[in-house]
């Protein structure tokens, strides 16, 4: 097979493998008698037309960062992370119990605080089947998808009998309060003048206290903290020695063992850093915006990271290219799901379509593009 | 607990068993041929909605049951062109086919019936009878042994006694013919299996597709046998739970159906906390119920009860010259 340059390799063939996806989403949109093109333009303009719309694509994008850094960091180690979801969930317990804890005065203290709870509850349900790899061999995709069974389980069994506060019917934890609220976009000064409601004279439409009225957008501060996650990852990942040796691990077990490389501490580390990263998407969610602890919480946010990070190539760059994408994704099939009679549904296939094709097929479009790569032969034997 | 009770909750158990069951053979073919599955719940799915969808249609369940494993065989050659012909990652093309058939489910029962992703409920001709296994009201009358037969081996759709009827159709097959021998070793050494000349490529495929008729069976199962149709999601996980009945099993067919047996009564417990609770006395959470069979995998997996060893060329594409 034809090995493709640099380039290629990198931006060619996850767009041709976007393509691909597109393409499959097309052809099962006509075969329901559903228009495309429509389909197309209802999401980008409900994910990207207006600063309303990009409050919903940043807020998804947002969570999709932390799960894509996650699903990346652990698979540099070749370690398939697929307990994103549970270890979400638990970052999601951990905030709660944080925020729950004390009266706090300040958001950004609560936010300090309900990071470290968020991580630490996330790396800690990933402890577990990292040590079962690390020390027994147990496959870390059964394991870890064992997981994500068993914390929705236990979140379930603490919603409905411990956290719920008592006279509540839904199975949720009690408000956080109201010092633990995160600046939503529209409460941050400058950026919220993006996010201000305008009246029928094109003024700015004033509240009865005289301050301008903004629209609610769930995009809030988390969006920069993982900005940061991403410079943190690939500071992590190419500027220190324990990057290093996560990455020779995952090239080849024997040379890293051979370079005196810890097998068990790679595993244990690597996963560790993967389940707080996932763990943290849960300050965007659970404390930015229900600001209550709700069943399945991460909403599936744990899955799409392995598709960020497929389509991200594993590299923080593309992971935060590959979640604003899957945030457009998100917001634009929501907005089908309101406009259209086309299920929200059509979302899930398109991102099962794009791990299909970035992860699983990505030899196929290798070996299509391989065609137009060929060296020119005419100067060999 | 009375008779009556155990005997109940041992008819849900073999109920209940059944589409784990199926999915766990379903997945013991193509694992032992060394292709990872985790898409059987995607392809349960989809044959349980195409199954629902064209039993409602056509009014005969036996089309529909053509239909599932029709559904269900279209993504099994998905997986293999994926993991076999084009040498991608085995467990993330299952894990991308789970997802496209949790969403084109919804999508297509959505078009043909318009109930919010649901197929029409089915009635009569379009789903599994019960059928009464001969003399199982004259032998009710046998201490013990004859309420037994007749509540809970009698009164199961078709598809209950062909899933244990496969239990040992499959270990005759694995362990007794050519086929099973060559299959096996394609799974733990797939150089030898080619170096005596015969096809790992199309050893696997076979597998893989016997793995997607099997799921079709399971997914039909689901809708047309133990439910009157399909609903979003219907599988509830019970594709994972099949994977991790096969890990119990350590890969051995009459294990799978000890397995599957267990978790299908913890299933059966979960619908009754009122009679864990006259049993054991304490009020049993029904999530620790439900966390269970995943628990004991990962026990299972940690080497504490005997070592579960998979196929040794499980996961690997074979490349037949480096």
């Amino acid at each position: 097979m034809t090995k493709l340059p640099t380039w290629a390799d990198v931006v060619l063939v996850p767009l041709i493998s976007l393509l691909l996806a597109a393409i499959v989403s097309a052809v099962v949109l006509l075969s329901i008698g559903q228009s495309p093109m429509e389909a197309l333009s209802v999401m980008v303009e409900g994910s990207v037309g207006s600063a309303y719309a990009w409050g919903y694509t940043l807020y998804y994008a947002t969570s999709f960062i932390f799960t894509g850094l996650a699903v990346t960091v652990a698979f540099h180690g070749s370690l398939f992370n697929i307990g994103g979801e549970g270890q979400a969930q638990l970052g999601g317990l951990g905030v709660a119990l944080v925020c729950l804890a004390l009266p706090w005065p300040h958001w950004t203290l609560a936010l300090m605080a309900a990071m470290i709870g968020a991580a630490v509850f996330g790396a800690a349900w990933a402890a577990i089947p990292a040590w079962l790899q690390a020390k027994r061999g147990s496959h870390i995709v059964i394991t870890t998808i064992m997981f994500n069974y068993i914390a929705a389980a236990l979140l379930i069994y603490l919603l409905v009998n411990v956290l719920r506060p008592d006279g509540q019917m839904d199975p949720a934890s009690a408000r956080f309060p109201e010092g633990a609220k995160l600046p939503q976009f529209a409460d941050i000064p400058l950026l919220q003048n993006l996010f201000a409601k305008y009246g029928p004279d094109g003024a700015v439409k004033l509240g009865k206290d005289g301050l301008a009225v903004y629209e609610q957008v769930p995009a809030n501060v988390t969006f920069f903290i993982a900005v940061a996650a991403c410079f943190a990852v690939w500071a992590l990942m190419w500027r220190t020695r324990l990057g290093y040796e996560i990455r020779a691990f995952g090239k080849s077990e024997k040379a890293a063992r051979y370079a005196g490389i810890s097998p068990f501490k790679i595993i244990m580390v690597a996963m560790l850093i993967s389940g707080a990263l996932s763990g943290m998407m849960a300050i965007n969610n659970v404390m930015g915006e229900s600001e209550r602890l709700l069943q399945n919480s991460a909403e599936g946010a744990g899955f799409i990271g392995i598709a960020v990070a497929l389509m991200g190539r594993n590299h923080p760059a593309g992971v935060f290219l590959a979640a604003i994408l899957f945030g457009i994704l998100y917001q634009g099939g929501a907005e089908l799901g309101l406009w259209t009679s086309i299920p929200i549904e059509l979302r899930t296939v398109v991102q099962g379509l794009v791990i299909l094709f970035t992860g699983a097929l990505d030899q196929m479009v290798r070996m299509m593009l391989g065609v137009f790569f060929r060296p020119n032969r005419k100067g060999a034997a | 607990m009375d008779y009556a009770t155990l005997l109940q909750m041992l008819d849900a158990t073999l109920r209940l068993a059944t589409p784990l069951l199926l999915a766990c053979l379903a997945g013991l073919y193509s694992e032992r041929a060394g292709v990872f599955d985790i898409g059987l719940e995607g392809k349960m799915l989809m044959a349980a909605m195409s199954s629902a969808a064209v039993a409602a249609l056509t009014g005969s369940v036996w089309v529909g049951l053509l239909a599932g494993i029709g559904g269900s065989l279209l993504f099994a050659l998905v997986h293999g062109v994926a993991s076999i012909t084009f040498r991608g990652n085995q467990l993330i093309a299952g894990v991308a086919l789970n997802f496209v058939a949790s969403g084109v489910t919804v999508l297509i029962a959505q078009d043909l019936f318009q109930q919010g992703g649901r197929t029409a409920a089915l009635t009569g001709a379009a789903r599994f009878a019960q059928i009464d296994l001969p003399f199982a009201e004259s032998l009710r009358a046998v201490p013990i042994l004859g309420p037994f037969y007749a509540e809970v081996l009698s009164g199961h759709t078709i598809l209950v006694y062909v899933a244990l009827l496969l239990v040992p159709l499959t270990w005759w097959v694995l362990f007794r013919t050519r086929f099973g021998l060559r299959l096996r070793a394609v799974g733990e050494n797939p150089a030898s299996v080619d170096t005596a000349g015969v096809s790992v490529v199309r050893l696997r495929y076979t597998a893989v597709l016997i793995t997607g008729v099997l799921c079709g069976l399971a997914g039909a199962y689901m809708a047309t046998g133990l439910q009157a149709g399909f609903g979003r999601e219907m599988t509830a996980g019970r594709g994972y739970i099949a994977l991790a009945a096969l890990i119990f099993a350590k890969w051995r067919p009459w294990y799978c159906l000890y397995a599957t047996l267990l978790f299908g009564f913890l299933q059966a417990l979960a619908l009754r906390p009122d009679v864990i609770e006259r049993v054991v006395g304490v009020n049993v959470p029904i999530p620790a119920l439900d966390a269970l069979p995943y628990i004991l995998t990962v026990v299972v997996l940690a080497g504490l009860v005997g070592k579960a060893t998979p196929p040794r060329a499980g996961g690997e594409a074979y490349v037949k010259e480096r």
